[in-house]
Formats: structure tokens, C-alpha cells, sequence
């Protein structure tokens, strides 16, 4: 074929790909032209520039796209008559164009309703980067914001707003927000969630008016029920209208409910036009989701390339995170009437709410939607569209997995699993059988999870359970450098006594190591030894923390923090820290765990800043380490008037004897002195709460990502019993568990439980409770203060210098003063 | 590699960092080149290199505060940051070809390490594509 010179109106999602697959075929001279002055970016992802995703990171076009010399891109600048005849295009600039195919991907733009004082400064929609800047703007320094429009787009950009800090109101004419998709009991139950993030939801009312305030900008609104809300900044969310205006000045033939009238081959009404994404009125209807336009993509230029494949619709069904919850919706979804049976999970406590429509006359499967719990959507969605037979037990998948486990595994090849990129579960696993390892290989290969990436945890799953059924062992192996688990790992260097990096890689490893199994080495050797962490092939080891013995900060300073046992501090102690801040020009804050973090030091300044904490009578906290961090304690018997005994004390004889004991994670503690917990030492990975003859000892709490209360290990121990229990159940964790395994997740790992700890620790099944106290009586006689030790040697001290060959020279970070403290810019 | 340099040459086109036997072994140190920051790498194989000590992902000059390791043959350092990995001989990103850094070629002479004032920026991302 020769080549065509294909001419693409409009470079958002869909326009890009467009360009994407058709240099693939390499038949085509692309000019792009595009309205907005950026080259495409994901708008699907486009809040989470608020998050702090870059223009680069969100960009559909890397460097070597936009330097492919067969696609030209007109940026900035906008379509703005066609010439069918002539077979040209005139732009704003009044510069014109041939082509011999011309394509039509301009997208929609928001509709906004003519409600008076719509058009004051600071209303806004919500569609393009530069309306997320200019909301942004708005928003700083103040307090109340609107979103018109209670359905997927408006609660977006509402939790949005939220993020910003502004109090936020969405206002929703519909009874509940998203009515079309999720229906009533669905609807209802979103409302609840939405109403649990602290955004005001007023549903079943219509706006009247904006008022402007003294300085004529949008200032509040006015419901036709009587209220006045606050509104700062307002966005309108109130569904999209297609950007059909060029087409229909060109004589185009325009769908009902608007948009290009397209055929099943895409064509317009006008020869060599065509039209794909949210612009084409397909059956006439126009798709507000990228995956039919990515579908439409395909098709065509498989068409302009001399196929005759057909476009025939898409499903509608969606799973996506809103507002960090789980939503779905299949088939005909929101069915009702006498002819369906309806299935309904319904729990309010949990919030979750899950709806299957059944045919009443045969039982099958029409559609259905689920709000908290979308587990099972694939396999239900596939049985609504007939790709798999419908499983006898269907009405059962009416409950969340928690209840019923999901039975994901079952997929037939024919079933979607990335509905944005059209991938089946048979391209993935296709994808595995060739090669593809990992979640990242699958994404580089089918494209799959790469756009709203809702599907990347069924991505996984399934990644699992086809490399097991293929035999490749799911292996325990840390990384491509070993083949032991840490586990093994540990036991082999403890029985043969390894004690350097050299001599653990020579003997069990291969290659240079990585940045995960040189770390867990060093952790193992410390644990082990506990020699100065950054002598001999050890330094080479630690990972960005433990390397300077401080934390890293985003701008490339540090941390310090200096140890509080239990959290007691003299007067003295707190004016020394202060000093120390205002020498260096430490921003201070107190930690979440009961002590100070000094933050902002420069790289060569850390030696100077221990020096005076140690002068001060402190030390280090192993803030960057994995290793104990602190042990939690309230005022106990010494002051309160319900303690029993004195916590205090017992947290800082915990802490001193821990400190520095290197672990596969951080360990934290607690110590309270009466049942009323003040020191939630539940929460912690060891918890001890005081009883009138004793202490109760928990284990494997944490907080964090996945929080867990600790379980009751045991009841009225004595201080000695105590002491005794911990340090055989903390060496226990640190023979057994697995790299960055907290001990809630390596309890939940563990065969047996919490009763094989307690078999452990009490009664040494294993027969190794006297190996262990030896170990930890070895860590304690040898501990000694990291910063203290480096001090004491200029070796060591070299270390601490930012640039070799010109130690007076440091870098130069960019600081902003925040609240009377300097902060990273 | 460049030979037969007189010290005066090598004095007008390179930068002394520091007698080869003062970089720690499978670590990185930091130097200033003509005001620039330079990650200077020496491996246990007595290879040494040198690329950007700025991290391009953030902007922040960190990347000489990296674990040093391998993929496969290739060795690497991954940013003390966020981890993602750069090919030492190479400078591209093996986690996103996108965000390159610059390499610089590295003399020794009289057992003093130089950074050479001619930084390179290689654009070749993953020759071998992902693996299907
Ligand atoms: C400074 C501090 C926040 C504060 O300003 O209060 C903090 C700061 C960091 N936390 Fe934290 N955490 C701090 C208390 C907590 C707490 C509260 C507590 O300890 O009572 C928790 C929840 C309790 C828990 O751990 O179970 C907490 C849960 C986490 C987690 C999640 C752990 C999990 O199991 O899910 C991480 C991430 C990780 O470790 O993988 C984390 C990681 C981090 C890191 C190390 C992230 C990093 O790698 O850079 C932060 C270091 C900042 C820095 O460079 O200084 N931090 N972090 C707190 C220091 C306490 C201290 O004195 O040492
Ligand atoms: C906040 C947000 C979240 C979303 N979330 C999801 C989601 O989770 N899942 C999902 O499937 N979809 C989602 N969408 C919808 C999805 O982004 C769109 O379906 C997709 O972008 C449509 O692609 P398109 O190329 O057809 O249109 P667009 O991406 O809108 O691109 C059209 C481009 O053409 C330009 N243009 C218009 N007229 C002209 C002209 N005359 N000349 C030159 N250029 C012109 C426009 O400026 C625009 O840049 C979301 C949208 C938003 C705004
Ligand atoms: S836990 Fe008990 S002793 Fe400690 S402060 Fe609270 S009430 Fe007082
Ligand atoms: S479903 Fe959106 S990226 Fe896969």
C-alpha cells in the first residue's frame, strides 16, 4: 500500500492511541492536531495529579514517541473547518491542511447547566490539567467547596476537593448519587461511604442560583430548598456533552443525543471522515469510557489498513475504586420489575451492598452491582455476557468474600479481565506461558492494568495461580542473587557461622547482589553479631537509611532521632534538643511515637548533631533501622490515679534492653499501666498492659496500612517472666519470618498460629528456648550506640562527607518557611 | 578510553576525585565535577563508573547513596529514593527508560580516580523489550 497521510483531530486518550497503532502499521503520515498545549496525557488518572503525579508521569507520549519523525503535532491549536470536498482542514491559525483520511477524536466537553452565576470566577470543570491547576489555585487559603453533579465524575472530583481542604458539598438532583448505574440500594449505600469521608451529599434537590461575594467572585448557592451553602469554588460535574460543533458545520450527519453518527465501520456520513472515542455516535450512542474508544481504535485502523473488521458496541460494565471504595456494575445492571428475581447482600455495619437481577423465568444471570465488595466481578460479568456457563450456586456470589471466597480462579479465556485495554484472561495467560513474570512484564506486554488500574490485584492473582499451574514454583527465593528464603537464609549463616557478605554470597549467592538481598543480609549479620553496622563489606549493604544511620528525606537531607525511652524526657534533655535545632536550622516535630524528629539535617552536619545529643546524655533511636523503634508507655501508678503499676518504668527497662536489635521489620512496643490502654499497646507488635498482680503480654499488633489488634499471649506475668517471654518471642520473629514481615503478618503466616508461639515461648516445643535467650543476652551485653561508635572513629567519620573531593562543598536544597519553620520547597 | 594522556591533559579534561583505594568497595561516593555532582561507583571487580548524582525522577542529588548490585550481568545502583534501578555502564533506567541519567567516562591515573569532562546521554532503552 502506499502511504497515506492520516489526519487526526483532537490528541486526547483516544486520538493518541489512534496514533500509537497506526504508525505500528507503518502506513501512514500523521498530523495530530490538538486543542490543549500538552500532548495526550491519561485523563482517567487525572486526579491523581492532586496526589502529586507529574505532567510526565501522566503523559501518553515519552520522548521517543513525540520524536518519531512520521507523526507531526500540532499543539495548541484547534480544528476549526472541514472542506470535504477539497479534502482539507483549516485550523485557527488559518492554515490548511490535506489529507486523505481524516479522523475525527475531539472528545466531549462537560456540560454545564445554566443555573445563574454559573459563568463567576471560580466556577470550574473538571476535564483537563489545566482546570486541575486553576482549582488548585483557587482553593489556596480557602475553605468551602461545591461539585454539581452527584455521579462518578462529581464524587471524584469531590474527594478531590476534600484532599485540597476545602469542606465539601455535592449537590445531586437525583434521590442518591449515581442513579443510572448503581440504582437505589447501591446508590443509598455510596451515599453512606461518601458520607463517612466527611463530604456533604444533598441529593434530591436542584441548585437555583450562585451568589458572588464583595469581591465578585462565586461566593455562595442557593438551593430551591431554602439552604445557602459556603461555596469558594464550584465545579461542575453534571455529565458531558460531545464536541460534535466541527461536524455538524460541515453538514456531518449528528446522532439524536448528539455526537458524529458513525457506521459499524466508523465511517461518517462524509467519505474518508471518521469518528472514534467519546465524539462517535455509535447505534447512536455516544460512550463517556475510554475502553470503547480504544475498541473503536482497533477496529478502524485495522479497516484503513484493508481489514473489514466491524465495531458492534461495547458492554458498559465497570469496576473501578471510588473515593477508595469498591464499585461495580454489569449487564443491566440496575434490572428491576416483576419479571427479575433479585438476590441482595445487604450490610450497612460494613457498608457493603451487593445486588445480583436474576431472569425470573430462567434463572439467568441478567446483571448486577456491587458497592464495598466488588469481588467476583470478572466471573459474574463474564456468566451476564454468556461467555461462561452460569455456576449452579450463582445466587451464593451474592455475598462479599469475606463470607464466600471468590472463585476468580475459574476464569474462562474469553473472560475481560482489563476492561480500559479490551485484555481477556486468555492474552494474560498467554502472556505467562510465553515468559511474562511479573505484574510489570504483563503490563508491557498486553497493556493490561495500565490505565485506570483497577484490574492490577486480579492481574496478580491470576499471575499467581497460571505460574503455579505451569510449574514454575511461586518460589520463596529472595531474589535473582539467592534461592533461600530469608528464613533459610538465616539459619544457614547462623549454623555456619558466617560473618561477612563475602563469605554468605561466595557460599550460598550469585552475582553482585541487589538492593533486596543486601539489605536482608545485613539485617541477618546484625541480628546475629551486632557489630557496627557499616564496618568491613557490611556497609555496602545497608539500605538508604541504615547507610547514614538517619532517615532520607525527599529533598536528600535527613532525620535525627534521638532515643526517649518510654517516652520520659527531662526538662534539660527537651532544651538541648531545641538548641541543637536552632543551631542547625532543624525543622522539629514530635513523632507519633513519643519523642522528637529534628528534620532537614545536611549529610556532613550529622556527626556535629549527635555529638551534642550524645552530650546531652542521649542517643541513637534507630529511626532508620529495622530494628526496635520505641516502646510506648503512659504516666502509669507514678501519677494516674487508676495505674496499677509503673509503666514508665517497665517501658524504659523494655526499651533499653531492645534498643538496636535488628529484626526482619521495625518493632514497636507499648506498656500501659491499667486495662484503660492509653498507651494502645494493642496496637503493637509487643503490648503490655498492667493487672493488679502482673502484665498481660500481647503480640503481633500493628497499626499502619492494615492495622490488627494484638492477640493475648499471656496473663499476670511476673517483671522477670515477662522479660523472659519477650525475648524468646522477639528471637523466635527473627529466626522465622520473612523480609519486611511485621509480626501481625508473619503470626497470620506462621502453621499454628498463635498457640504454636505460645508452645514456642512457654513450653519449647522446639527445644530452642535456650538458644534464643542466648542470642538476646548476646545482643544486649553488646549493644552499643551506633552514632557513638561512628564518632569514636574517623574512618567512620569519613563516611559522613557529601562530596569527596571538595569536603566544605554541600548541596544546596531549596527551603520555604511553613508555620514559622522551614520546610522542603 | 583515552591513552597516552600527559598529566596536563588530563588535568584540563578531567576532575580528580580520590586515590582509588579511598571509594569503598560496592558503594558510591559523591564528587563535584566542574560544579556538577557526579555518582562515582567502584565494584569489587575493580570496575569503576561514574554517572549524574542527581536522581531524575525527583531532581535531588542522592543517586551516589545507592545500593550497588547486578540484573543478570548488568550492573546497577538503585536510587536510595525509590528504588527504581540504573545500568552503571549505561546510565538508562531499567524500570523506566524514560528517565535516564548521563555517564561519565572515568580515568585512573597514578592511582587517583578522574571523572572526564564529557558526559554522555544514552537514549537506548531496553534493546530486548519486555519478554514476549
Ligand atoms: C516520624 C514518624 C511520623 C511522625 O512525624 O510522627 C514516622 C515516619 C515514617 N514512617 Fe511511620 N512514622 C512514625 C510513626 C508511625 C506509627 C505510629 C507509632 O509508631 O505509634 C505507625 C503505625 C504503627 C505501626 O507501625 O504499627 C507508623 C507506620 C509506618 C509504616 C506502616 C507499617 C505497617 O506495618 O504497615 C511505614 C512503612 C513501612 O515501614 O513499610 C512507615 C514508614 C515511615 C518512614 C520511615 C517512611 C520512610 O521510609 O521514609 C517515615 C520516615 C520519616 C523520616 O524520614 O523521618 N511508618 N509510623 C513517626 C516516628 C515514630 C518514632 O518516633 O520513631
Ligand atoms: C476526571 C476524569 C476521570 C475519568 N475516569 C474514567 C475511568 O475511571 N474510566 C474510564 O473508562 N473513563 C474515565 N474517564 C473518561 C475518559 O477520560 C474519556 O472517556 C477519554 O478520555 C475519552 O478519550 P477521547 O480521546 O475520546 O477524548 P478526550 O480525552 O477528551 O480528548 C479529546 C481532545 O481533543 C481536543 N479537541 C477537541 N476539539 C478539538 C478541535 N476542534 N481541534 C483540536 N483538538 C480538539 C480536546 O481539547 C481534547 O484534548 C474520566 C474522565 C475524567 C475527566
Ligand atoms: S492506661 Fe491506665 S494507668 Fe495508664 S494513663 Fe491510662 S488510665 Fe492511667
Ligand atoms: S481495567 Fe482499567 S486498566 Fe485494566
Amino acid at each position: 500500500m502506499r502511504r497515506r497521510k492520516l489526519l487526526v483531530a483532537g490528541n486526547g486518550m483516544v486520538g493518541q492511541r489512534l496514533v500509537d497503532r497506526a504508525l505500528a502499521t507503518d502506513l501512514f503520515d500523521i498530523v495530530v492536531v490538538g486543542e490543549e498545549t500538552r500532548p495526550a496525557y491519561d485523563r482517567v488518572a487525572l486526579s491523581s495529579w492532586f496526589e502529586g503525579r507529574t505532567e510526565d508521569e501522566l503523559s501518553l507520549c515519552g520522548p521517543d514517541v513525540l520524536a518519531d519523525k512520521r507523526a507531526e503535532y500540532l499543539l495548541g491549536r484547534r480544528v476549526d473547518a472541514i472542506d470535504i470536498d477539497r479534502r482539507t482542514v483549516t485550523l485557527d491559525d488559518d492554515t490548511v491542511h490535506d489529507y486523505h483520511e481524516l479522523v475525527l477524536a475531539t472528545g466531549s466537553s462537560p456540560f454545564v447547566p445554566p443555573i445563574p452565576g454559573h459563568d463567576l470566577p471560580g466556577c470550574f470543570v473538571y476535564r483537563t490539567l489545566d482546570d486541575l491547576a486553576a482549582i488548585r489555585e483557587r482553593a489556596e487559603g480557602r475553605t468551602s467547596g461545591i461539585v454539581v453533579g452527584g455521579g462518578l465524575l462529581g464524587l471524584e472530583a469531590a474527594n478531590a476537593l476534600r484532599a485540597l481542604g476545602l469542606d465539601t458539598h455535592v449537590v445531586e438532583m437525583a434521590p442518591y448519587p449515581m442513579p443510572q448505574q448503581l440504582g437505589e440500594g447501591g446508590g443509598r449505600m455510596l451515599a453512606r461511604w461518601v458520607d463517612l469521608l466527611g463530604v456533604h451529599l444533598h441529593c434530591d434537590v436542584t441548585s437555583e442560583r450562585f451568589a458572588p461575594g464583595e469581591d465578585g467572585s462565586v461566593a455562595a448557592l442557593h438551593l430551591a430548598d431554602g439552604a445557602v451553602l459556603p461555596a469558594d469554588v464550584v465545579v461542575f460535574s453534571a455529565g458531558v456533552r460531545p464536541r460534535d460543533q466541527l461536524a455538524r458545520e460541515a453538514g456531518l450527519e449528528i446522532g439524536d443525543r448528539g455526537g458524529v453518527l458513525v457506521d459499524d465501520t466508523l465511517a461518517t456520513s462524509a467519505p474518508n471522515v471518521w469518528a472514534v472515542g467519546e465524539v462517535a455516535a455509535h447505534r447512536g450512542r455516544c460512550y463517556g469510557l475510554v475502553a470503547p474508544g480504544y475498541a473503536m481504535v482497533d477496529i478502524l485502523v485495522a479497516r484503513l489498513s484493508g481489514g473489514d473488521e466491524r465495531y458492534e458496541g461495547n458492554d458498559l460494565s465497570t469496576k473501578l475504586k471510588l473515593l477508595g471504595v469498591d464499585v461495580a456494575s454489569f449487564g443491566a445492571s440496575t434490572a428491576d420489575g416483576d419479571d427479575i428475581d433479585e438476590v441482595v447482600y445487604h450490610d450497612p455495619v460494613n457498608r457493603i451492598f451487593r445486588r445480583l437481577a436474576l431472569d425470573a423465568a430462567t434463572g439467568r444471570l441478567l446483571g448486577g452491582t456491587l458497592v464495598g465488595d466488588a469481588s467476583g466481578y470478572e466471573l459474574l460479568r463474564a456468566v451476564t455476557l454468556g461467555d461462561v456457563d452460569q455456576p449452579a450456586e450463582l445466587p451464593a456470589y451474592v455475598l462479599p468474600a469475606t463470607v464466600r471466597p471468590p472463585a476468580d480462579g475459574e476464569l474462562p479465556d474469553n473472560a475481560l479481565l482489563c476492561s480500559c485495554n479490551a485484555v481477556s484472561v486468555g492474552i494474560i495467560r498467554e502472556a505467562v506461558a510465553d515468559g511474562a513474570g511479573t505484574v510489570g512484564d504483563l503490563k508491557a506486554c498486553t497493556n493490561a492494568g495500565t490505565s485506570c488500574g483497577g484490574c492490577v490485584p486480579a492481574l496478580g492473582a491470576l499471575l499467581k495461580t497460571e505460574l503455579t499451574s505451569l510449574g514454575v514454583a511461586v518460589s520463596s527465593a529472595l531474589c535473582e542473587h539467592f534461592d533461600h528464603s530469608r528464613q533459610e537464609l538465616f539459619a544457614l549463616i547462623r549454623f555456619r557461622g558466617h560473618r561477612t557478605w563475602a563469605e554468605v554470597l561466595e557460599a550460598h549467592g550469585t552475582g553482585r547482589g541487589c538492593e533486596i538481598c543486601r539489605p536482608t543480609v545485613a539485617s541477618i549479620l546484625a541480628s546475629l553479631s551486632n557489630g557496627y553496622v557499616l564496618d568491613g563489606d557490611q556497609a555496602a549493604l545497608q539500605d538508604t537509611n541504615d547507610h547514614h544511620l538517619a532517615n532520607m528525606q525527599r529533598n536528600g537531607t535527613y532525620s535525627v532521632v534521638p532515643r526517649v525511652p518510654g517516652g520520659e524526657i527531662t526538662p534539660d534533655q527537651l532544651i538541648a534538643l531545641g538548641q541543637i535545632a536552632k543551631d542547625f536550622g532543624l525543622y522539629t516535630k514530635i513523632t507519633g511515637g513519643q519523642r522528637i524528629d529534628l528534620l532537614g539535617a545536611q549529610l556532613s552536619d550529622l556527626p556535629l548533631i549527635w555529638q551534642q545529643v550524645i552530650d546531652a546524655g542521649m542517643e541513637s533511636g534507630h529511626a532508620y533501622g529495622k530494628a526496635l523503634r520505641t516502646v510506648k508507655s503512659c504516666v502509669g501508678s507514678t501519677w494516674c490515679r487508676y495505674g496499677v503499676q509503673d509503666s514508665v518504668g517497665m517501658a524504659i527497662l523494655l526499651e533499653e534492653r531492645y534498643r538496636g536489635l535488628r529484626a526482619p521489620h521495625k518493632v514497636k512496643m507499648g506498656v500501659s499501666g491499667c486495662t484503660r490502654e492509653c498507651a494502645e499497646a494493642q496496637a503493637k507488635d509487643v503490648g503490655v498492659v498492667a493487672t493488679e498482680s502482673g502484665w498481660n503480654l500481647y503480640v503481633c499488633g500493628n497499626g499502619g496500612r492494615s492495622p490488627r489488634h494484638a492477640d493475648l499471649l499471656a496473663t499476670d506475668l511476673e517483671d522477670d517472666q515477662l522479660v523472659q517471654a519477650i525475648d524468646r518471642f522477639l528471637m523466635f520473629y527473627i529466626r522465622t519470618a520473612d523480609r519486611l514481615q511485621r509480626t501481625s503478618v508473619w503470626l497470620d503466616s506462621l502453621d499454628g498460629g498463635i498457640d504454636h508461639v505460645s508452645d514456642v515461648v512457654f513450653d519449647d516445643v522446639l527445644g530452642i528456648a535456650g538458644e534464643l535467650e542466648a542470642d538476646m543476652d548476646r545482643h544486649v551485653q553488646t549493644y552499643e550506640c551506633e552514632w557513638k561508635a561512628t564518632l569514636a572513629d574517623p574512618e567512620r567519620l569519613s563516611h559522613f562527607v557529601e562530596f569527596v573531593n571538595a569536603p566544605d562543598e554541600r548541596s544546596t536544597p531549596v527551603w520555604i518557611t511553613e508555620r514559622g519553620q522551614k520546610v522542603p520547597g | 578510553m583515552i591513552d597516552d594522556l600527559t598529566d596536563t591533559d588530563l588535568a584540563a579534561m578531567a576532575t580528580a576525585v580520590a586515590p582509588v583505594d579511598r571509594l569503598p568497595l560496592d558503594r558510591g561516593v559523591a564528587a563535584l565535577v566542574e560544579g556538577e555532582p557526579v555518582a562515582v561507583f567502584r565494584l569489587s571487580d575493580g570496575a569503576i563508573y561514574a554517572i549524574d548524582h542527581v536522581e531524575p525522577f525527583t531532581g535531588v542529588p542522592v543517586l551516589a547513596r545507592g545500593l550497588v548490585g547486578s540484573v543478570g550481568d548488568v550492573p546497577t545502583v538503585a536510587s536510595p529514593l525509590h528504588k527504581q534501578r540504573f545500568d552503571l555502564r549505561t546510565g538508562v533506567c531499567l524500570d523506566d527508560p524514560d528517565h535516564p541519567v548521563r555517564t561519565w567516562p572515568v580515568e585512573v591515573a597514578d592511582d587517583v580516580v578522574h571523572v572526564v569532562h564529557d558526559p554522555h546521554l544514552h537514549s537506548s532503552a531496553n534493546p530486548e523489550g519486555p519478554p514476549c
